[in-house]
């Protein structure tokens, strides 16, 4: 959830107005152009990775994840490339299979927090008023109450809650980050020309918003719903891993339940909690690595030059703010050398920003 | 309205909500729960305890709505949250009441920790684009998509099982009887270490990554560039123009995300068997024991609420124009 | 204070020895850090003179406000100076380069020797801090040892100068109008006596009544104070009032560079001639406003030649192919003080009667 804190101001009222300009002066075909940014790209590979996993997972796993075996806590070998669990289980096939489980429950909760969000936000900004205060009230209560105690809570009580169950809780619980953020820009696109000429040219309200201010909230939907996707996979996998839901569906957190309960930690069966974990976290990666995308998409002062980084420091170039990097390229080499008096003492600026960089 | 009086009311509100959640959750659930758990353990609860379970989860059938309502909110005046079964017949309220310090003590102190440290580390990420520093964001960005209680079993392998540094369990050593003495607190001190690392490893890399974001927003206002225009020296225009103005946002967030981080430090309580009320919620959740469930929830919604409104505090003394009417 | 008596104000210094106090030259400055940066900026000189007011004047997108970060090295990422030299003359006589100094050497002569009010000074006040406190931030850091009263109490004269009362030292920037906030940059520029003011724009902002106040404002204080300023501007006749000298851009380059009066009465360059013209002029009959035809060209595709040459009434096939330097008029002798680029005060062609009024 980390991942759309910049979208977000400290006072709602002023979004942040380049991004609209940004997202406004948006076309179509440019929609996703930030899936061309390195980062969101790699982020989507991870994704994809993950989603063909889950397609095909069960034809591949190499064993039924259930399957008891004689090769009790067995390190990782070339018949259970990653181990096996205290019953003989093979954790691959387990992590294979509850890849499915963590991703359908991810993108269903996403889905539901999104459209709730949307619904929620788009109205609140778009209405302003009384209207305005009731739902964005609302939206800051659903913050302010933490949603992990809750969503356990309300698992808890669910008998067998499973995981559309929970994806639904999840759903419910946290749509209100999206809301709160879509109605921020929302109000500052109520205010654009192009939706008070459509206003003024009669357009009905219902599709002014559809046809002018979602497509240009396209961006910070997107974001949203990348951000809830990432805290329900966390959501979910927790709620396994403290026992809430039931333990025999397999999905990561299912995998750490067990290797917590049966003390895979005193055992030294790190082959057994390690590579789920470092699942969640590639996946959650990935999703991160989206919305730094879209937030780069969004907001042109976080692009970073960083790509680039190596090669500026190549070409010696500091970006600063306060002290413009001064190279100076042969082709702009003064024309009138300055008599030899006047040449300074110092070393050229180019070698002064090694010398300091070293210093460094 | 002022900024405060909006902010209370706001709080006020949340907190009702908070409540009218709690009243309600239970009464929308399928099944009765608990009275099977009140006949199980029939005879044994005293007929005062028995009637506040009626309250708190709706069994009396022949009252109205309203008026189960306002029996609730009457208990909870009176501070009654019903009995837990899981340690029978201890008091909700006692149970919540000896896990609330601990809690406070391990999360709120490692989550300013993380927060601090984080916000320090973003602040000089940010400023210094395009150098070696941008290297930790991969690293940032990794951390923050590590789920909380799987950092704290890695770190319980390595640094409990492994090295043997650190107990892997506990709050303090159950050999001592607690009191205010060095040797205890000490204790304290060396099982709450490992807990509190694992927070603010997984909890830190969120305030890096907001805190260089604003750094790199803030840094192209005018106002920076005036302050290095005016020769001032780098330090002052990095902590007091650029960082003092980007930690207002990072503020904010710090409250939006508040309720977020506690959900996550909570479980890292149950990874580690920390006393804390995190703990007692896993142990209510394993046990099926909702009183125990319901009471836990109310506390942590309204310490994060408590919570909120010091950040809320905070930020109206950082940033000068929420001070003003309007 | 009539227009009379501002226009003109250093016109004595002109008398005395030309002494530069800023001389830019050849500075060049892209944007992008990238394979294909733009060349906003090509070879531009531009010598400012003790005691002198100069006009910085052009269609927006021209590289004004370029230039004057690119000579301060204020201009943010991703600006690049990729040549040239901005030689700084201190009160002692020293001539250094402000490119080639070190950061600290740079820290410690920013706002001693050249201070500067930003384009829209709306948000150069740090919303934060009490204005008095960033007045006497600046004061403190270039004088060491100095009391944190005293530097408040020397902010309070300066916000007395610029007619603000003393008693706003302690107010937010978001309690001050624009006018105020504009008047506390004027002041806080003036903190340690500067050199030279650079002043982009400092009252586009405002309304017509506002913007005489701090105009007159000052022009009385350089009076009083004695420093150089470069005034950046769209508004030609107001620059013809307070400059003493004006410097016209266009797309990146100095295109006339001549006294005030002289690029009033008689424009070398095609380009002056017709900015000109799009204003009002302030005293005789009035004319047709004409304004230039056409709009500024891209800076990232260039035409060869001079850039002026698509929208300009007077090219020949050889504007469009001679890139203009920037020298003498054709009256060199009668006006040894005056630069134009333009071929046609060359060899090239004939010069038209309207660019040659004497
Ligand atoms: N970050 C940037 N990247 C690329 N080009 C830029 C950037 N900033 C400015 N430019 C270009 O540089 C040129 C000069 O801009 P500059 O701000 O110096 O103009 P100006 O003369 O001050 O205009 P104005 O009168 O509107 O202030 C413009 O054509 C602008 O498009
Ligand atoms: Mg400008």
């Amino acid at each position: 959830m980390t991942a759309d804190v910049t979208v977000l101001q400290d006072d709602p009222d002023d979004a942040p107005d380049e991004s609209v300009d940004e997202t406004a002066a948006t076309k179509a075909g440019h929609r996703f152009l930030f899936l061309r940014n390195t980062k969101a790209m790699i982020g989507f590979g991870i994704l994809v990775f993950f989603g063909i996993l889950a397609v095909i997972g069960p034809f591949i796993a190499p064993y039924d994840p259930s399957a008891v075996s004689r090769d009790i806590l067995q390190p990782p070998s070339a018949a259970h490339w990653l181990g096996t669990t205290h019953t003989g289980q093979d954790v691959l096939s387990q992590i294979i299979i509850g890849t499915r489980g963590v991703l359908v429950v991810g993108l269903i909760a996403g889905l539901g927090a999104t459209v709730v969000g949307v619904l929620v936000g788009v109205t609140a900004g778009y209405l302003g008023g009384v209207g305005d205060e009731v739902l964005s009230g609302l939206s800051n209560i659903f913050l302010v109450i933490p949603q992990l105690p809750l969503i356990i809570i309300i698992a808890g009580q669910v008998p067998s809650a499973g995981g559309v169950t929970v994806a639904l809780v999840i759903a419910a619980t946290g749509w209100a980050w999206g809301a709160r953020v879509l109605r921020a820009q929302t109000l500052s696109l109520r205010r654009r020309d192009f939706v008070e000429a459509a206003r003024a040219s009669g357009e009905s309200t219902p599709r002014i918003i559809v046809a002018e201010i979602l497509p240009n909230l396209t961006a910070i939907i997107a974001a949203g719903f990348v951000g809830t996707v990432i805290f329900a996979v966390l959501s979910q996998v927790t709620l396994a891993f403290i026992g809430v839901t039931p333990v025999s569906d397999w999905n990561w957190g299912t995998v750490l339940f067990w290797a917590q309960n049966q003390l895979a930690l005193q055992r030294g069966a790190w082959w057994w909690f390690v590579p789920a974990g470092l699942c969640i976290a590639l996946l959650g990666m990935g999703l991160t690595l989206i919305n730094f995308g879209i937030d780069e998409f969004i907001n042109p002062r976080l692009r970073s030059t960083g790509l680039h980084a190596r090669s500026l420091r190549k070409r010696r170039i500091r970006p600063r703010i306060g002290f413009t990097p001064v190279v100076r390229t042969a082709e702009t080499t003064p024309v009138h050398r300055p008599p030899a008096e006047e040449q300074p003492a110092e070393p050229r600026p180019a070698e002064q920003n090694a010398i300091e960089e070293i210093r460094r | 309205m002022s900024f405060f009086r909006r902010r209370i009311i706001f709080y006020l509100i949340t907190a009702w909500a908070a409540v009218t959640i709690n009243f309600l959750i239970p009464r929308l659930m399928p099944g009765d729960p608990v009275t099977a758990l009140i006949a199980r353990n029939q005879g044994r609860i005293d007929s005062d305890a028995e009637q506040s379970l009626r309250v708190l989860f709706g069994l009396d059938s022949n009252q109205s709505f309203l008026e189960q309502y306002i029996d609730y909110w009457g208990l909870l005046f009176r501070g009654d949250l019903g009995l837990s079964f899981t340690f029978f017949p201890t008091p909700v309220s006692d149970i919540v009441w000896q896990s609330l310090p601990w809690t406070v003590g391990l999360v709120g102190i490692a989550t300013v920790i993380a927060f601090v440290l984080g916000t320090l580390v973003g602040t000089a990420i940010g400023w210094r684009r395009g150098t070696w520093a941008d290297g930790l964001l991969p690293i940032s960005t990794f951390f923050s998509a590590v789920p909380y209680f799987w950092l704290g079993l890695i770190a319980i392998t390595v640094f409990a099982v492994q090295l043997g540094w650190f107990p892997s369990n506990g709050s303090y050593d159950r050999s001592l009887l607690p009191s205010f003495d060095l040797e205890f607190l000490g204790s304290v001190l060396y099982y709450g270490f490992l807990p509190a690392l694992t927070v603010v490893l997984a909890s830190i890399a969120g305030w890096i990554l907001g805190m260089r974001n604003m750094m790199v927003t803030v840094s192209s206002e005018d106002y920076v560039t005036v302050a290095q225009a005016k020769g001032l020296p780098e330090r002052k225009v990095m902590f007091g123009y650029a960082a003092r103005n980007a930690i207002l946002p990072q503020i904010s967030s710090f409250a939006l995300s508040l309720g977020f981080i506690v959900g996550g430090t909570l479980i890292m309580e149950m990874v580690f068997s920390y006393q804390g009320i995190g703990y007692v919620l896993y142990q209510a959740v394993n046990t099926h024991d909702y009183p125990l469930m319901q009471g836990v929830f109310l506390v942590i919604t309204l310490s994060v609420l408590v919570a909120n409104i010091l950040a809320d505090f905070v930020y109206a003394a950082l940033d000068p124009r929420t001070r003003q009417e309007g | 204070m009539s227009a009379s008596t501002t226009s003109g104000t250093g016109r004595h210094a002109d008398a005395a020895v030309r002494e530069p106090v800023l001389e830019i030259k050849n500075l060049s400055v892209d944007y992008g850090f990238g394979q294909d940066p733009t060349h906003v900026l090509r070879q531009v000189s531009l010598t400012l003179n003790r005691g002198e007011v100069l006009g910085l004047a052009g269609e927006s997108g021209c590289g004004k406000s370029t230039l004057a970060y690119a000579a301060t090295r204020l201009l943010p990422p991703p600006g690049l100076i990729t040549g040239g030299e901005v030689v700084l003359t201190d009160r002692s006589g020293e001539r250094r380069d402000i490119l080639t100094m070190s950061d600290a050497q740079l820290r410690a002569s920013r706002w001693q020797d050249v201070a500067i009010v930003f384009q829209g000074a709306m948000n150069s006040l740090n919303p934060v801090f009490r204005i008095g406190r960033q007045i006497a931030d600046a004061i403190a850091a270039h004088t060491p040892g100095i009391r944190k009263k005293q530097a408040l109490d020397r902010a309070a004269e300066l916000l007395d100068m610029v007619g603000i009362s003393p008693d706003r030292l302690s107010a937010f920037p978001h309690q001050l109008s624009g006018g105020m906030r504009q008047r506390v940059m004027i002041a806080m520029a003036l903190a340690l006596e500067p050199q030279v003011l650079i002043m982009d724009e400092p009252t586009t902002a405002l309304d017509v009544v506002m913007q005489r106040q701090i105009v007159e404002q000052i022009a009385e204080l350089r009076e009083r104070l004695g420093f150089s300023v470069v005034f950046i501007t769209h508004d030609v006749s107001l620059l013809i009032e307070i400059a003493d000298r004006i410097a016209i851009m266009y797309a990146g380059e100095i295109v006339e560079d001549a006294a005030a009066q002289d690029v009033y009465r008689r424009p070398r360059h095609p380009y002056s001639r017709g900015l000109l013209r799009s204003f009002p002029p302030l005293r005789g009959p009035r004319r047709e406003l004409t304004g230039i035809a056409g709009s500024p060209p891209d800076l990232r595709l260039l035409p060869t030649g001079c850039t002026f040459t698509p929208r300009c009434g007077f090219s020949t096939p050889e504007c469009s192919r001679i890139h203009p330097e920037l020298g003498p008029t054709a009256f060199a002798g009668a006006e040894p003080d005056r630069r134009v680029a333009c071929i046609l005060h060359g060899d090239v062609g004939t010069l038209p009667p309207e660019l040659a009024e004497r």
